[in-house]
């Protein structure tokens, strides 16, 4: 075939193209995802350049900033799309209801005034906790659309049998949990075994029911962000309805190059599918500076859909009091202290 | 915007960088600025003053002085005076000037990089994060160099006063890369800044000031095109450094041709930028963008020209489109534009007129749907398919964010559309497979190739371009190199200028007459040109007398023509597979050569002995014997060095040869000499076509048995008698030539450089002074090597 023909083939097959385009512009939402049969072909076709990757992510956050009206409401939106977590040995039940009051309401009142945000309404994304708080947690944000999410399958590591694994899920969605944040066997990925990277995300799905699916790839574990990316294509088709960066237990967790890895992994899935995957940053993300440089990328990588709670989450604890005193200084004018801000 | 909207549309708000400083510093110039010379600010003499705007508001920000040749003679002058003061200072000391240069940059980073954005339209987060970073760095970097100087550059000194004329696309990271190895390396300056972007060398003037420079080590000229003309003319500069557009090299290389003045030159550039199938699509795609829409593509080594494996085509067209949608342009001091503003209005002119003619030709142009600001000079940034390599968009450099791109199907058919340009600055290769990457940067004719990346710079790697993107190395070892002389050189006397041996009138009468004093020769001895390793008649049908010394004839030799160039250089293009011979095959077949030439000895010399007497005859051939394996030794020791630049990342700068030579030989030692500059060429991997001095041209029947009995490949050393005039200018004007070298009267050097501009070939002449080919210090080694070579700069960042 000649060049020229090619070309023309290009401009011909419009479709693919469109599809990329909208779902960066049109605000649209694409469809949830229902999953795909392992395609063995899309996960070998993952490449990433681990130097370029990083570049990028440096030069992204050096490209965007926001300032003044603007970055209030970017922070707020950071704090929609939070998942106010605990995941500590030492939680109690008293913890978690702390953190169900805050998730209430993140904002104290006389901010949200200042802000002029009244109508917004604005809770954190959802409450996540171990299994044995999920109740607690449920029975604390009754009332309110805030989802909790379980932690299951074995978290961190994920490595006891695969029967109690799977009971893990039933029981948090008997319990109440709307949200599984579920994790691999880090094994399959080093050991290319995709097909049992699948089954495993599938069964998981299976047993998720309706609860929304949140698969913690772990990748301060996967050792190359290529590993990074066949595994977020294979959680993607196995029906992830989130794919998320780490448990926050392993020594590297939510960094920016993993993220545009992983984001890239979606638009790609996306592009394909025609159906929409969600991102979730978790570890590592404690200040409100980070917290833009994950809308940043999140904008400009998959555009404006992933700014919702539905595509994506921060799952970070410190984070909200980092992003309460920025928008204290915004409304006095005076850096804030963060004892200034209501403990979650 | 409230916030709840905003929380909504979830846009960018404007970020304007606060432009306040660079400002005041404008104010408490009155806005007015004459030219820096001897620490002083003057007034032009008669040139009067221009406007520089800043081109996204078209804002008037300053005027400053219009250089004439008043003003840069008062500069030369300045510099001139300075130059012994500022040599007698211990390397040391210079080093501490270039030390807290850098010093200065960074602790004014930000109004540098402030008024740098005002005057130029480039995006702050450019000149923040990269421009003022990297001078800084490269002011340190030759901070460096100043202090080792005498260590690292024995026997080499300062070529004086220095004129740097510098581009608008990078005000004063291009004036850190003429400023700072020239002073390093002991030399004055005189920089003219372009017309456009004066302020930030004015700012950097100050710099000087406040570091106590002494008067005159720096001085800034400003003004347009006329001032750059008046230093390049001036009788009283060494040496010439230009980066701008391949137009104006060439005419600089013309106007400089009759004088002495040592010349670098940077220039355009098409660079491709190569996409395999197996690739990081997405990182490449953010590749492009650090390529073409980097600095509103104003970049000389911009990779303009995308190629992608076919297999991936679409996707790469369509991942392309998805993320031209996503570059902001707007104003250059909002922290998140992209893209900036175009410099001037001509340039803007410029942009649209290529792109329009390009698509009348027959392209298809792409731009995102994204707006751009409604006052001020802004161009979109602009994909262009359905090109072919005829396209006027695919071979003129555009010079704006304009991509455009071709497929291709083998690696092969890749390498042969990247070379396929005249110039040669730089390019991108994109693969996860090393074989392929490195196989494609070997075999890339760009003096910068980058691995899975665009746009590094760094001052510890050179940068320049092959072809008609120059020559000459910016930054490194090289790079301090195009400021220093050998010690030796300006000493040595000048030939006295010979009119040629051969001469149109003379020589078949005189072939004739002379038959008779042949009768008691013996045989008839044939010499006869050599070409693609065989013996040739000449063209001409024509031969000419060779006489002894004692005015007696010795034989005839053949009268070589155009044709004959011709022929020889077709022969040396072809031979070029010598390039890819090993070093170790190119040693061995070096040392053959010197072994037979060593059997051969006795009855060379006595041939040659009759022209040049019996004792210089002896000592040509035994130094000739020595020479030959010296670049024997040397053809596996000449080699590169890897470069550790700030960045994960290894940098080889590889010694490559330059290609096809030309090389024209002196009449003081018709033997050696000739060796001395063929045997570096050819060692490098080189091919040649060398005119033999005109004293003794039947040197070449004695050279071409050695060649043969030595297994040396046909074509890679091509002798062609006749006259030396004539034939230099022909190969200097052959486009197909890469360098000339010239070695005569001051005249013939003149000659051969002006003649080059056609390819801006590389040329390196004596200058019409006279090398001692007896004295290895002088005539052999590693000055030799570097010119018959060209340094490639291959970036491999890795980890996985």
């Amino acid at each position: 075939m000649t060049p020229e023909t090619i070309q023309e083939r290009g401009f011909k097959r419009h479709l693919g193209q469109q599809a990329e385009q909208n779902i960066r512009q049109d605000g649209t939402q694409p469809a949830p995802n229902r999953g795909t049969p392992l395609t063995l072909d899309w996960v070998d076709d993952i490449r990433a350049n681990t130097s370029a990757i990083e570049r990028r992510a440096q030069t992204l956050v050096t490209r965007r900033t926001v300032k003044k009206e603007w970055q209030a409401a970017w922070l707020l939106r950071a704090v929609a799309c939070t998942d106010l977590t605990t995941l500590a040995g030492d939680d109690t039940a008293e913890r978690v209801r702390r953190l169900c009051a805050k998730a209430r309401q993140p904002l104290k009142p006389s901010l949200v005034e200042h802000l002029k945000i009244q109508e917004l309404g604005l809770t954190v994304g959802a409450v996540c906790v171990y299994h044995a708080f999920a109740e607690t947690a449920v029975r604390a944000l009754e009332g309110t659309k805030i989802p909790v999410a379980a932690v299951s399958t074995g978290f961190p590591a994920g490595l006891s049998p695969l029967a109690e694994r799977v009971a893990e899920i039933h029981r948090s969605v008997e319990a109440g949990a709307r949200e599984i944040d579920v994790v691999i066997t880090r094994a399959h990925v080093l050991g290319g075994e995709w097909q049992a990277l699948y089954d495993e995300v599938a069964t998981f799905k299976d047993a998720c029911g309706s609860a929304h699916m949140k698969v913690i790839l772990a990748t301060g574990d996967l050792m190359t962000l290529r590993n990074v990316g066949r595994a977020s294509m294979v959680a993607m088709m196995a029906g992830a309805d989130f794919i998320k960066t780490s448990t926050g237990k392993e020594t590297v967790n939510a960094t920016l190059p993993v993220g545009l890895v992983m984001t890239r992994a979606i638009r790609s899935y996306t592009q394909q599918t025609g159906m929409a995957v969600g991102f979730k940053a978790a570890g590592g993300v404690r200040t409100a500076k980070q917290a833009m440089e994950w809308l940043f990328l999140m904008k400009d990588e998959l555009g404006r859909p992933w700014l919702e709670p539905s595509l994506f989450r921060f799952g970070a604890s410190g984070m909200l009091t980092d992003i309460e005193r920025q928008l204290e200084h915004y409304v006095t004018g005076r850096y804030s202290a963060n004892y200034r801000q209501p403990l979650a | 915007m409230s916030i709840l909207e905003t929380y909504e549309t979830m846009e960018y708000g404007p970020a304007l960088e606060d432009a306040k400083e660079s400002l005041r510093w404008l104010e408490q110039h009155g806005r007015k600025f004459g030219h820096f010379i001897g620490d002083d600010w003057r007034q032009p003499v008669a040139g009067g003053f221009f406007e520089t705007a800043d081109p996204s508001t078209g804002e008037v920000l300053a005027t400053v002085a219009q250089g004439d040749a008043a003003d840069v003679d008062a500069a030369v002058q300045a510099a001139r005076q300075a130059l012994g003061p500022w040599q007698a200072l211990t390397p040391h000391a210079r080093a501490g000037f270039l030390y807290a240069m850098a010093r200065q940059v960074q602790k004014h980073s930000r109004r540098l990089a402030v008024l740098e954005t005002m005057d130029n339209g480039k995006s702050i987060r450019e000149s923040r994060d990269i421009d003022i970073p990297l001078v800084a760095r490269h002011f340190y970097h030759h901070a460096g160099w100043a202090q080792l100087l005498e260590q690292e550059f024995p026997g080499y000194s300062a070529c004086g006063v220095v004129g740097q004329i510098i581009p608008w696309n990078f005000p004063l990271l291009m004036l850190a890369w003429k400023i700072a190895p020239a002073l390093a390396a002991g030399n004055t300056v005189v920089l003219k800044p372009a017309e456009y972007t004066p302020l930030t060398a004015l700012a950097f003037a100050e710099i000087c000031q406040a570091i106590g420079l002494p008067a005159g080590v720096v001085n800034i000229v400003t003004g347009d095109g006329r001032t750059g003309e008046a230093l390049v003319a001036h009788p009283d500069v060494d040496k010439i450094a230009f980066t701008g557009s391949t137009e104006v090299g060439r005419a600089i290389r013309k106007a400089t041709a009759s004088t002495a003045k040592k010349l670098s030159l940077e220039l355009g550039g098409k660079s491709p930028f190569i996409v395999f199938d197996d690739a990081d699509l997405d990182s490449a795609v953010e590749g492009v963008v650090d390529g073409i829409w980097f600095n509103q593509g104003q970049v000389c080594c911009a990779g303009s020209r995308l190629l992608v494996q076919e297999r991936v085509y679409e996707t790469m067209i369509a991942k392309l489109r998805a993320r031209m949608e996503t570059l902001r342009v707007g104003a250059p001091l909002d922290k998140a534009v992209d893209i900036g503003a175009i410099v001037a209005p001509v340039q803007l002119e410029r942009m649209r007129r290529m792109v329009d003619q390009g698509v009348q030709d027959g392209a298809v142009c792409w731009q995102p749907t994204s707006s751009l600001p409604e006052r001020g000079l802004y161009f979109p940034p602009t994909l262009l398919t359905n090109v072919h390599p005829s396209s006027m968009v695919v071979q003129e450099e555009i010079f704006g964010p304009v991509l455009v791109t071709m497929s291709f199907r083998t690696l092969s058919e890749a390498v042969e559309l990247a070379n396929n340009t005249a110039y040669g600055l730089a390019a991108s290769v994109w693969s996860e497979s090393i074989n392929v990457a490195l196989d494609v940067a070997s075999r890339l004719k760009a003096g910068v190739v980058w691995v899975n990346g665009t746009n590094f710079f760094d001052a510890a790697c050179g940068f320049g371009g092959y072809r008609e993107s120059g020559f000459g190395r910016e930054g490194g070892r090289e790079g301090m190199y195009e400021y220093l002389a050998p010690k030796w050189f300006e000493k040595a006397p000048m030939l006295a200028s010979v009119t040629d041996a051969v001469t149109e009138e003379s020589h078949m009468e005189e072939a004739e007459s002379s038959v008779a004093s042949f009768a008691d020769m013996g045989l008839d001895r044939t010499v006869k040109q050599y070409i693609g390793g065989k013996q040739a008649r000449p063209d001409s049908g024509y031969s000419f007398p060779v006489y002894a010394a004692d005015g007696s004839p010795i034989g005839e030799a053949p009268l070589g023509n155009r044709k004959d160039i011709r022929n020889a250089v077709e022969a040396a293009s072809n031979a070029q597979g010598w390039a890819k011979a090993t070093a170790h095959n190119r040693a061995q077949v070096l040392f053959y050569m010197g072994e037979n030439l060593s059997q051969r000895r006795k009855e060379i010399s006595h041939a040659l002995a009759r022209v040049v007497g019996h004792e210089q005859a002896e000592k040509e051939t035994s130094v000739a014997v020595e020479r030959i394996f010296s670049y024997a030794a040397w053809a596996d020791k000449f080699e590169g060095s890897v470069h550790t630049p700030p960045m994960r990342n290894v940098t080889l700068a590889m010694q490559e040869p330059i290609g096809v030579f030309g090389v024209v030989c002196p009449p003081e030692a018709p033997l050696l000499a000739l060796l001395s500059l063929v045997l570096p060429a050819i060692a490098m991997g080189n091919t040649v076509v060398t005119v033999p001095s005109e004293k003794y041209p039947l040197v070449i029947g004695d050279l071409y048995q050695l060649f043969d009995t030595s297994d040396l490949p046909g074509g890679v050393v091509n002798l062609v008698a006749g006259r030396s005039a004539e034939l230099s200018k022909v190969l200097a004007e052959h486009d197909n030539v890469d360098a000339v070298w010239y070695f005569g009267d001051a005249e013939g050097s003149a000659r051969v450089k002006a003649a080059s501009i056609g390819n801006l070939k590389q040329t390196w002449t004596n200058e019409g002074r006279a090398f001692d080919w007896f004295d290895p210090h002088q005539a052999e080694g590693r000055m030799f090597l570097c010119h018959a070579t060209q340094v490639k700069n291959i970036w491999v960042p890795y980890g996985e």
